[in-house]
């Protein structure tokens, strides 16, 4: 069920009741903004695995 | 017309402009091959691994338009602005699933485009043309847009004028594009997008330290936001919807319009000719995991709305807000290269887009209904010519027809382009739908996506679910009744048509047995 590491991010960023807060704050940034960007990398890590795991 | 003329940026700005162009015309000479054959023209001969493809991919998704219009909507508005990061995050998943399986195929089969591929996997030449016409209907526009993305840095330079003389030198830049993409075809574009990547890299890494620093950090610049639109909010008495947060009626459309986007994106031509340049499946997986890097990049230019106000800058359009930025807060030599790469920005989506119209009439509208003896040159020469035609028929839209409508249509590019996700990417992965009920599903999709766009005041890209208070992208309903209406009409009459394809032409790398 590898496939399900993949849905993780999608999930947590279309759903956005997650993380439609201001608090708490990160170097300034509302959470809206650091936990969505901080979403990019992990999704590209999440890929990552997956593609080493294919094998 | 260029009393006001910004001279030091102006300069800068011209002297990039020459250097790609160069390098346009010095790409035919780059990994020579025969650019009278279609796919060594239209697809660079399928030659650009991992990292050339990792720039020509970047520099073909995020736009010009894109680095214009996504922080003007976030000054407009806030919050909403950023469903763009969602999509982001939707896309790279979805290209590592499916595209290296259409790579796979479209090589062993020797298809040059989405609709090619339709058409060997269902045999249907209707649904083929279905495919074709949507791509050729979403992408002129899009095209469109990318010199309205040209034209605002070219007045933000301090260009003015009347009639068409206001057109001069947009005219003059597109032209130069259209020549080089003739002569070199994706080459030309793979080695701009290399300049263009990295001169977008550094204005925004620059910009993303140089100007929160200036206005007091990241904390004043969302403090500074948050009190414009708050203003904003009271002046409108509470009706308008504007903030550092979605408001709960907002919180679907983010969300639908997210997903809808991320399904249309790989389903234009010009991502499709991106992608199908690769050299290999694996290049395209390498950059599911790499292209991610587009996306930061893209998050702080939608930042740049916030930093504009923090900035004190008051604009009645919100897409001048970027450039009056630069303007305010670089040295003018320093604005002119952040205008000449948005400008050069432009330039690479639009040939890329020109190339995948051009590929998909030639072999999709062409070939089968006008003339099936088509020699491979032949081919070629036409697709070189429709490359021109399509762009000129872009600048002919920006020159005579008001903004809104490129706009407009834009906006229902998106829903046009998912009627083919199931045709395209279901297919890849089963054919229990046959092609008519696929091309059914297509027109009822079409029809209720632009229907329910339509309102008397202006296009809307959303629709409030049966009477209730939740709207959902249009672009998503249509596609239900899309699949609803193919997965019915399949059921009644199973597929029986011949497919080209069998069960191994999508896997690269076949388990336990030597490619």
């Amino acid at each position: 069920m590898k496939f399900l590491l993949l849905l993780i991010p999608c999930v947590l960023s279309a759903v956005p009741l997650f993380y439609n807060l201001i608090e708490p704050r990160l170097f300034g940034f509302p959470f809206f903004y650091w936990f969505q960007i901080l979403l990019i990398p992990v999704s590209s890590l999440t890929i990552y695995i997956f593609h080493k795991a294919r094998r | 017309m260029i009393d006001h003329l910004n001279w030091p940026a102006t300069l800068v700005f011209i002297g990039f402009f020459c250097l790609v162009t160069l390098l346009g015309f010095a790409a035919a000479r780059w990994r020579v091959g025969d650019l009278n054959d279609i796919a060594e023209w239209g697809l660079g001969g399928r030659r650009f691994g991992a990292v050339i493809s990792w720039f020509l991919i970047g520099g073909d998704l995020y736009t010009a338009y894109t680095v214009i219009a996504v922080p003007a909507v976030v000054y407009a508005i806030g919050a909403y602005g950023f469903f763009t990061l969602p999509y982001t995050i939707l896309i790279y998943p979805l290209l590592y699933l499916t595209f290296p399986r259409l790579w796979t195929v479209t090589h062993r089969k020797n298809y040059l485009t989405a609709a090619d591929y339709v058409f060997g996997r269902y045999g249907h030449r209707g649904l083929e043309l279905a495919v074709a016409a949507t791509g050729l209907l979403a992408t002129m526009p899009y095209i469109a847009l990318q010199l309205v993305g040209m034209e605002k840095v070219i007045q933000a330079l301090g260009f003015e004028g009347q009639g068409w003389l206001a057109h001069l030198p947009l005219s003059i830049a597109f032209v130069i594009l259209a020549l080089y993409t003739y002569t070199s075809g994706l080459r030309a574009t793979a080695m701009i997008a290399l300049v263009k990547d990295v001169m977008i890299y550094v204005f925004v890494i620059a910009a993303i330290i140089i100007i929160p620093a200036k206005l007091g950090g990241y904390a004043a610049v969302f403090d500074a936001a948050n009190a414009v639109f708050a203003k904003k909010v009271a002046a409108s008495g509470g009706t308008a919807a504007a903030g550092l947060l979605l408001t709960p009626q907002q919180m679907m459309p983010y969300a639908t319009l997210a997903i809808g986007s991320a399904m249309a994106l790989f389903m234009y031509p010009h991502a499709m000719t991106g992608l199908l340049s690769a050299s290999s499946a694996s290049a395209i997986r390498k950059n599911a995991i790499a292209l991610p890097a587009y996306s930061i990049l893209l998050c702080f230019i939608a930042l740049m709305g916030y930093m504009a106000h923090a900035a004190g800058i008051a604009v009645t359009n919100p897409q001048d807000a970027v450039p009056q930025l630069f303007l305010k807060m670089f040295p003018s030599w320093f604005a002119g290269f952040c205008f000449a790469a948005i400008a050069i920005g432009a330039l690479v989506p639009a040939a890329v887009m020109s190339i995948g119209a051009a590929n998909t009439f030639t072999r999709n509208v062409w070939k089968p209904f006008i003339n099936p003896a088509i020699s491979p040159h032949e081919e070629a020469a036409l697709a070189k010519l429709m490359s021109l035609v399509v762009k000129l028929g872009a600048l002919a839209v920006i020159l005579f027809m008001p903004t809104k409508f490129a706009l407009d249509l834009q906006l229902l590019g998106g829903v046009w382009m998912i009627q083919i996700f199931p045709a395209v990417i279901i297919g890849l992965f089963t054919r229990w739908f046959s092609g008519w009920s696929l091309l059914t599903g297509w027109a009822a999709g079409m029809i209720l996506g632009t229907w329910l766009a339509w309102a008397p005041a202006a296009w809307t890209p959303l629709h409030k679910l049966f009477g209730t208070d939740i709207a959902v992208y249009n672009g998503l309903i249509a596609l239900a009744a899309n699949v609803v209406i193919a997965a019915v009409l399949s059921a009644i009459l199973p597929n029986s048509a011949p497919d080209e394809t069998a069960a191994a032409d999508y896997e690269d790398a076949p388990l336990g047995t030597a490619a």
